[in-house]
């Protein structure tokens, strides 16, 4: 049952409070998401450049050379600005748009909608944590300004390269900055995860047990679950390399070493702690940017295939088994890094078991489109989309996995093409798949779908015809992050293979103005949404769109079955919202989790 | 209120869609594989794991190039009939019989590439055999440079405060008597047919010991020896890449090693200047 009338919460706010020191969970979701999409420019723009220089290595840039005159000379672009861009581009794209995008941005938006909760558990920590986000930005961006320039460490910043100034230009201020600034972040993030846990397990509505929560939720549950254990480890081995930059510790540096002719005065450090420390952040990260979208599509691909999500409880299974196996893969990323081979065999068979949950994610997602009625909109196609990225990027996922195949293909063009697929382009899939389906929840009006089946086509078409190929690269013998591959021998064949992957990576950017194009566009003109405009079944539907403050008005609503009852025989419509009591419709025999009886022993 | 129906159910979307995934994607992605092994494929290989880990890589993309195209192949023809189908979809969402069929198909399939896996990963780090060649290979920003342990089989003692740039690239201490034949070189020279057991170090940051042909790569890491054996089994001059990033020069850090007969290796070495004669 949908209570519609306007809540009595909504209480006379400024401007100030309401839209910008806000501490509305959508208006801070949606905070999250501009600023999330202002650094994907950013980034996105950083990778274009990445693409000129590996695709024209000869051609000339003067505009370039003109808006960074201190990254060009002679109209190209100098290698150790090179490292700083791909550095950069890294760090922006993993940390400050799909972790925020997805966390900050779709958690805060969908967390109490989709539970029937009027706000997060923790409303002012959830505006601090928004807060935090800017001033992180602006450190990071800073350090394009500072003497030496950004890091040119990459997004790894492994020691002692990060850690010794003298070793890059950018390991000076510029990589301080960077680990100030992705402090600050983690702060924020902790903020987010804490509140997302507490509002999750404790202002459920009524009747909404755990095993009837939307697959979203229990993917942004387990996302969160995961930053909280793993941030706090990147937090500590931060502020550890800025100790060591800055006061003289030596967590990371070993004796010995002579950079630039002059003996670095450290002793006692281990570069191999910092990699260790890293990736047990760095792996549950990976899963932090795909569990959301995997959440995501399941709710796009069950409201537009008109049908139940297949296999409920393996998709909670799986997100549960995937989340506990992410904690001990981290060591795949250290394969040839000097770690006892006895130890890489274990993570090898820990990241090789990682595979058979996301397996069945997939199966269960080909079995969601068995004898469906597919409504092909442009959330849809993004869904469907996010399958065969996912399949793409996973499989070759089994060969990095693989200790002796990673040998030969560890810090290649391979490694990108994978985590290209499985991790960034499924992840923004995700993102744009629920950004087609909740646009109209959140201003109201509909997005373009004409634009956005073209955004669509060319954005499919080209992620393929961008990073396909860089798999050939990498067996090539591509290493990664080099700024020029015209001086190897087992190279020399790779020049059109670079010029056709920064063709499409062009394509590929430009086909993203779409995108922004029609955001806006909509937000002014867009057809004007209803309430519960694709017919679904999950709680913020049932409320206007956009739903006011407080979410649901006077009574919150009452949770009487799963979210995933589309196409039930004899049911008035093709899909019964989570409000509708079971008496209404009844489920059939093999209905799933839908009766009434559970409603009693639970409250 | 609009009918949800109408919005983004242009006809021909679910046809053409399929046709994508079935065209570019499914066959695209395949055939692209057999035009890529005319010219972007492995480099020859010239070394005896060489050979182990190219028969793994075949073999997992034989296996995972089964499944993508399979997975495609099913994915396009259910767009297909979603697309098409007038009635309402199945209400159906369990069987519990079909999901542990595909839990345990790839458990089956993955248990089978770990052992492969496993069994190539261990043979690859066995111990240096008693007639291998020990060289150590010493990195830095940016270049190589290389040192044979002499007659003695020993090598000397070395220290951070004694390098110097040209005379001393390695830091030698000269006081110790087991570096006194010990000889420095800028190239690597190993011989066909003859394991080699090299100690890797670093002397500034981390790089990467990559040889692509050799299919042998392995982080230098500060303040640890690493040790690595293989063996080449070409002869032929082959390039050293640095894998690991290193700095403004990473791209150029680039080696040189030949692999000759012991008979040219041995009048190659004799010609060789030793550390401090």
């Amino acid at each position: 049952m949908a209570v519609t009338h306007e809540a009595h919460t909504e209480h006379r706010q400024s401007f100030l409070t309401r839209y910008i020191f806000s501490q509305d969970h959508k208006i801070i979701g949606i905070q999250y998401l501009f600023t999330s999409l202002f650094m994907a420019i950013v980034g996105g723009f950083l990778a274009m450049l990445i693409r000129m220089q590996l695709g024209f290595p000869t051609a000339k840039f003067y505009w370039a050379q003109w808006l960074f005159p201190g990254g060009f000379t002679n109209n190209q672009i100098k290698p150790d600005f090179y490292l700083a861009v791909v550095t950069m581009h890294g760090t922006i794209m993993v940390f400050f748009v799909l972790t925020t995008a997805l966390s900050g941005g779709f958690g805060n938006f969908l967390i109490p909608l989709q539970i029937g909760a009027r706000d997060m558990a923790f409303p002012f920590l959830n505006m601090m944590s928004y807060w935090l986000y800017p001033p992180a930005i602006v450190v990071l961006m800073a350090s394009f300004f500072v003497s030496g320039g950004a890091p040119n460490a990459g997004w790894t910043s492994y020691p002692p390269l990060s850690a010794i100034p003298n070793a890059a230009p950018g390991s000076g201020l510029g990589q301080t900055l960077w680990l100030i600034s992705l402090a600050i972040l983690i702060i924020a993030f902790l903020f987010g995860s804490l509140n997302y846990i507490t509002t999750i397990l404790q202002l459920r509505a009524r009747g909404m047990s755990l095993l009837r929560m939307p697959l979203t939720i229990w993917g942004l549950f387990f996302t969160a679950v995961l930053m909280l254990l793993s941030f706090p480890v990147l937090f500590a081995a931060a502020i550890m390399l800025l100790f060591d930059r800055l006061g003289g510790t030596s967590f990371f540096v070993p004796a010995g070493l002579v950079v630039g002719n002059t003996v670095v005065q450290h002793s006692g450090g281990s570069p191999l702690l910092w990699q260790h420390l890293f990736w047990f952040l760095g792996h549950p990260e990976v899963y932090v940017l795909i569990l959301p979208p995997m959440g995501i599509v399941s709710e796009v691909l069950a409201t537009h295939a008109r049908k139940p999500i297949f296999g409920y409880p393996f998709m909670v299974g799986s997100i549960a088994a995937i989340s506990f196996l992410s904690f001990i893969v981290w060591g795949h990323h250290m394969f040839v890094s000097g770690m006892h081979p006895l130890v890489g065999m274990a993570f090898m068979t820990t990241t090789l078991a990682i595979a058979i949950p996301s397996a069945v994610k997939t199966f269960n997602w080909l079995a969601t489109l068995w004898r469906a009625r597919i409504r092909f909109t442009t959330a849809m196609l993004f869904a469907i989309g996010f399958i065969s990225l996912f399949v793409t990027g996973g499989l070759t996922g089994i060969f990095l996995g693989s200790p002796a195949i990673d040998i030969y293909v560890h810090d290649t063009f391979f490694v990108v093409a994978h985590f290209h697929f499985v991790m960034a382009s499924a992840a923004l899939f995700g993102i744009f798949a629920g950004t087609y389906h909740w646009f109209p929840k959140m201003f109201g009006r509909f997005m373009n779908e004409r634009q956005g089946k073209w955004h669509f086509w060319l954005t499919f078409i080209g992620i393929y015809l961008t990073f396909f190929p860089m798999h050939f690269a990498g067996i090539a013998g591509m290493m990664r992050r080099v700024f020029s591959v015209s001086l190897y021998a087992h190279l020399q064949a790779l020049s059109w293979v670079n010029i056709f992957i920064s063709l499409a990576a062009f394509l590929l950017g430009a086909a993203q103005l779409i995108f922004i194009w029609n955001l806006f566009a909509s937000l002014v003109r867009g057809e004007r949404a209803p309430q519960n405009p694709w017919g679904a079944n999950t709680l913020e539907w049932q409320t206007s769109s956009p739903p006011p403050h407080g979410n649901f008005g006077h009574e919150l609503p009452v949770v009487h079955r799963w979210p995933y009852d589309y196409s039930v025989p004899g049911a008035p419509s093709d899909f019964t919202p989570q409000t509708v009591p079971v008496s209404a419709v009844p489920v059939p025999v093999h209905g799933g989790s839908g009766e009434d009886e559970r409603d009693s022993r639970e409250r | 209120m609009i009918d949800p129906a109408a919005r983004g159910d242009a006809p021909g979307t679910g046809r053409r869609f399929s046709l994508v995934i079935l065209l570019l994607i499914a066959l695209g992605g395949v055939v692209s594989f057999f035009v890529a092994r005319a010219r972007w494929w492995l480099p020859p290989g010239a070394s005896t794991q060489a050979v182990e880990i190219d028969r793994l890589f075949i073999t997992t993309l034989i296996v995972t190039g089964i499944v993508f195209f399979l997975v495609h192949v099913l994915l396009a023809v259910l767009i297909w009939q979603g697309g098409r189908r007038t009635a309402p979809a199945a209400y159906w969402h369990d069987n519990r019989t079909l999901e542990l069929t595909y839990t345990l198909a790839p458990a089956a399939i993955l248990v089978t590439l770990i052992a492969m896996g496993a069994v190539v990963w261990t043979r690859v780090h066995a111990a240096p055999p008693p007639n291998a060649l020990l060289v150590e290979v010493r990195a830095e920003q940016f270049g190589w440079v290389f040192r044979y342990p002499g007659a003695d089989g020993r090598f000397g003692r070395t220290d951070a405060t004694r390098f110097t740039g040209r005379d001393n690239p390695l830091g030698i201490d000269p006081a110790d008597p087991a570096g006194r034949d010990d000889i420095v070189t800028r190239e690597l020279h190993v011989v066909s047919n003859r394991p080699v057991h090299v100690r890797l170090r670093a002397k500034d940051v981390l790089h990467s010991f990559f040889v692509p042909q050799f299919r042998v790569k392995q982080d230098a890491v500060p303040g640890m020896t690493q040790n690595l054996v293989f063996q080449p089994t070409r002869p032929g001059t082959y390039e050293i890449a640095c894998a690991e990033l290193c700095g403004v020069g990473h791209y150029i850090m680039r080696g040189k090693v030949v692999v000759e007969s012991q008979a040219a290796f041995e009048a190659w070495l004799a010609a060789q200047r030793p550390a401090a004669p």
